[in-house]
C-alpha cells in the first residue's frame, strides 16, 4: 500500500514537472506571507552575528518587530566591503559547531569573503539547484557532467550535490583540460551539463579540431551555461553548435552559489526563488527602488539560510524584473538575464557603456567569431575605444569591399546602442585572448582607471 | 577554364606572412604567383600554388583565415602591348575588373583577373581565342 502510493506520488510528480510544486507554484499572497514568516525567524537568528547584533541594535529591529515586507525598508544595506571586515567569522549567526562548510571568494581586491553553511544550509542549496535543473527536464535518467571548477568556487560542489540530490549521475569532471571532458562526454553519455559560456565556445572549438560534431555526435541536450554575463544570441550560438538548450544559470557565492535564479523551459527570463530570498532591484546611484520593469541593481535578503544570513545585500548585478505571469506555472518572479555589473560599467566620454551591449550587436553578424576585445584608451586627452573582433572562418576574405562594409556596418550598429563610434578592427581568429575560464573582454588603458 | 586561387586574410603583424608562407614550404607547396593587397589593419594575401586544395586545408588547419576563390588566368604573348590590349578586350565587353596581378612564365606572361561576372569573361576569351591556364597547369610547374 504505501509503495503504490509512493509509486503515485512519484508518477504525479514526473507528470507536472514540478520538482516541489506547492512550493513553486504558490499563490503570490501565501508566497509573500511565507516570506515575512521566514524573515522573522532570520532576524532572530541573526542576532546572535556580532555584525547584525550591532546593526540591529542602531536600528531598533527585532523579530516582533516585522510586520509586512515594508519593514525590510528598515535595514540598511549589507555590502561586500561589510563581509570583508567580518572576515572571517564575524557574520556568523550559529556556534562554529553548527557550521560544516566555508566558501571563500577570491581576495584579489583586499580580503576575501567567506560563506558559511550549516548542514541545513547545504541540505537547501542542494535542493535549490535540484528545483533548477528539474525545472528544465532534467531528471535520475541524465548523466550530468559538471565543468566548473571544484573547490572553492562554489560552481563545483554546488551544482554537484544539487545533481546528486536529483538523482543524477554526476561526473564531477571539474575545470579545463578540454580533450578529457570531451572523452568523458563521448565515454559516459552525457546528457547534461554546466559549462561557463566562454568555456562552451572553447569546448565547441575543441570537438571541431577534433573532426567532431558536438550536434550530432553526442548525447547532449541540455546545458546550464551561468557564472558570465552572456547575451540572447550568444546562447543561440550555443544551443547551435551543441545542438543542445541552453539554459541561463545565475548564482552568486554570497548567496551559497549556483540555484539563486535558473530559466524555466520557457527560456524567458530566470525564476528567482522567493521562498530562499527577498529581492528588490534599486537605483545603483539613488538607491530607492527603480519603477517595475526597469533595470537597476538587484538586492537580496536571504530568508532560508541559518549560519550566515544576510540582509539587503547589494549584489551590483544589473537587472529588471519581468512582468506578468510565466506559462510555466511557477509563480516566483522572473529577472531578466543579468545585463552586466554596476562596477563593470565603463564611462568613455561620459556615455556609461555595458560590455554585454558590445557582444549583444557582434554576435550578430555571422560573419564574426566568438571572441572580442574592448580596449579603451587615452588618445591627445580623449577616451578612444577600440573594438577588436576575431572573423569567422565563413567570412569570404577575398573581398576587400565586403570586409571594409562590414567593419563599417559592426561601426554603426555599435554606436546606434552605445553612442559613440568605436573603431573596429577585424583580426584572425585565434588571436584574440581566450581563457578557459571568465574571458577577457575589456582592457582599460586609461591612466586614471 | 577557371582555377582557384588562395586569399588570406593576414593581420598587420610583422613576421606574419613569414609564418603564413612557412606552412605551405612544410607541406612542399610551391608558391606560383603572390600579391598582397594592404590597408593599415589588415591585408589580403592572394595565392597561387602547384596544390590549392591542399594549400588551403594546410592553413585552415593551422587556423589561418584563408578560401578559395575563382580566378581567370590569361597567358600572354611578348609583346609591348599584350597587356593593354588584353585588358582592353575585357573593357570593351563591359566586365568590370575587381582586381588583377601579372606574373611570368618562361617568356610568357599571365594575367590573372577577378570578376563578378565571370561567364561574360569566358565569353572574351572563347572569342579571342586567348590562352588560359588551367588549374592543372599549376602543378606542373
Amino acid at each position: 500500500m504505501v509503495f503504490a502510493l509512493i509509486f503515485v506520488y512519484k508518477k504525479q510528480k514526473q507528470m507536472n514537472e514540478y520538482w516541489q510544486e506547492e512550493l513553486e507554484t504558490m499563490k503570490r499572497s501565501d508566497l509573500e506571507k511565507l516570506q515575512v514568516e521566514r524573515l522573522k525567524k532570520t532576524v532572530e537568528l541573526a542576532m546572535n552575528s556580532p555584525f547584525y547584533s550591532q546593526v540591529f541594535k542602531e536600528r531598533k529591529i527585532t523579530p516582533e518587530s516585522i510586520k509586512s515586507l515594508e519593514d525590510l525598508q528598515r535595514f540598511p544595506f549589507t555590502l561586500k566591503e561589510d563581509l570583508r571586515s567580518h572576515y572571517p567569522f564575524g557574520m556568523a549567526s550559529v556556534p562554529l559547531e553548527k557550521v560544516v562548510r566555508l566558501h571563500s571568494s577570491s581576495g584579489t581586491t583586499g580580503n576575501p569573503t567567506v560563506v558559511l553553511h550549516t548542514q541545513k544550509d547545504l541540505d537547501e542549496w542542494a535542493n535549490q539547484v535540484a528545483r533548477c535543473m528539474y525545472m528544465v527536464g532534467v531528471r535520475n535518467t541524465d548523466v550530468f557532467q559538471n565543468t566548473s571548477g571544484y573547490g572553492m568556487f562554489t560552481g563545483g560542489l554546488g551544482f554537484q550535490y544539487g545533481a546528486e540530490k536529483l538523482g543524477c549521475l554526476t561526473v564531477p569532471a571539474a575545470a579545463g583540460n578540454s580533450r578529457r571532458q570531451i572523452k568523458f562526454i563521448m565515454d559516459f553519455g552525457t546528457t547534461a551539463i554546466h559549462a561557463i559560456p566562454s568555456y562552451a565556445t572553447r569546448l565547441a572549438e575543441v570537438f571541431a579540431e577534433m573532426g567532431m560534431d558536438p550536434s550530432k555526435d553526442t548525447k547532449l541536450k541540455t546545458m546550464f551555461i551561468g557564472a558570465e554575463p552572456h547575451s540572447e544570441e550568444q546562447r543561440q550560438r550555443i544551443e547551435k553548435l551543441f545542438g543542445v538548450k541552453a539554459y541561463n544559470s545565475f548564482g552568486m557565492s554570497e548567496m551559497n552559489g549556483p540555484g539563486v535564479a535558473f530559466e524555466c523551459k520557457e527560456q524567458n527570463g530566470l525564476h528567482i526563488w522567493e521562498d530562499y530570498v527577498i529581492v528588490e532591484i534599486i537605483d545603483p546611484v539613488t538607491l530607492e527602488p527603480v519603477k517595475e520593469g526597469e533595470i537597476g541593481e538587484m538586492v537580496l535578503t536571504t530568508i532560508n539560510r541559518e549560519a550566515m544570513p544576510l540582509f539587503r545585500y547589494r549584489t551590483h548585478d544589473l537587472t529588471c524584473f519581468i512582468p506578468g505571469d510565466c506559462p510555466c506555472g511557477r509563480t516566483h518572479r522572473r529577472i531578466a538575464r543579468i545585463k552586466g555589473r554596476s562596477d563593470d560599467m565603463m564611462i568613455v566620454k561620459g556615455v556609461n557603456i555595458f560590455p554585454i551591449q558590445i557582444e549583444k550587436i557582434l554576435m550578430n553578424f555571422k560573419e564574426l567569431g566568438n571572441n572580442f576585445l574592448i580596449t579603451i584608451e587615452t588618445i591627445d586627452n580623449n577616451d578612444e575605444m577600440l573594438v577588436e573582433v576575431e572573423l569567422s572562418d565563413k567570412v569570404r576574405v577575398d573581398d576587400y569591399s565586403l570586409l571594409q562594409k562590414l567593419t563599417k556596418e559592426i561601426s554603426r550598429q555599435l554606436k546606434d546602442e552605445i553612442l559613440l563610434t568605436p573603431h573596429v578592427k577585424l583580426v584572425e581568429r585565434g588571436t584574440l585572448p581566450q581563457s578557459e575560464g571568465k574571458a577577457v573582454r575589456v582592457k582599460d588603458l586609461r591612466k586614471n582607471h | 577554364m577557371k582555377i582557384n586561387q588562395i586569399s588570406v586574410f593576414l593581420e598587420n603583424k610583422f613576421g606574419r606572412l613569414n609564418e603564413v608562407l612557412t606552412i605551405l614550404n612544410k607541406e612542399n607547396i610551391k608558391v606560383v604567383a603572390a600579391t598582397v593587397a594592404d590597408t593599415s589593419e589588415y591585408g589580403i594575401l592572394r595565392l597561387l600554388t602547384t596544390d590549392q586544395q591542399h594549400a588551403v586545408s594546410a592553413l585552415k588547419a593551422n587556423k589561418v583565415s584563408a578560401n578559395l576563390s575563382e580566378v581567370i588566368a590569361i597567358s600572354m604573348e611578348p609583346g609591348i602591348n599584350s597587356f593593354s590590349s588584353t585588358v582592353a578586350l575585357f573593357t570593351k565587353a563591359g566586365i568590370d575588373i575587381e582586381y588583377m596581378y601579372c606574373f611570368s612564365l618562361d617568356k610568357k606572361s599571365v594575367l590573372v583577373l577577378r570578376t563578378n561576372n565571370i561567364e561574360a569573361a569566358y565569353d572574351v576569351i572563347r572569342r579571342n581565342t586567348l590562352n588560359y591556364l588551367k588549374e592543372e597547369d599549376l602543378i606542373n610547374l
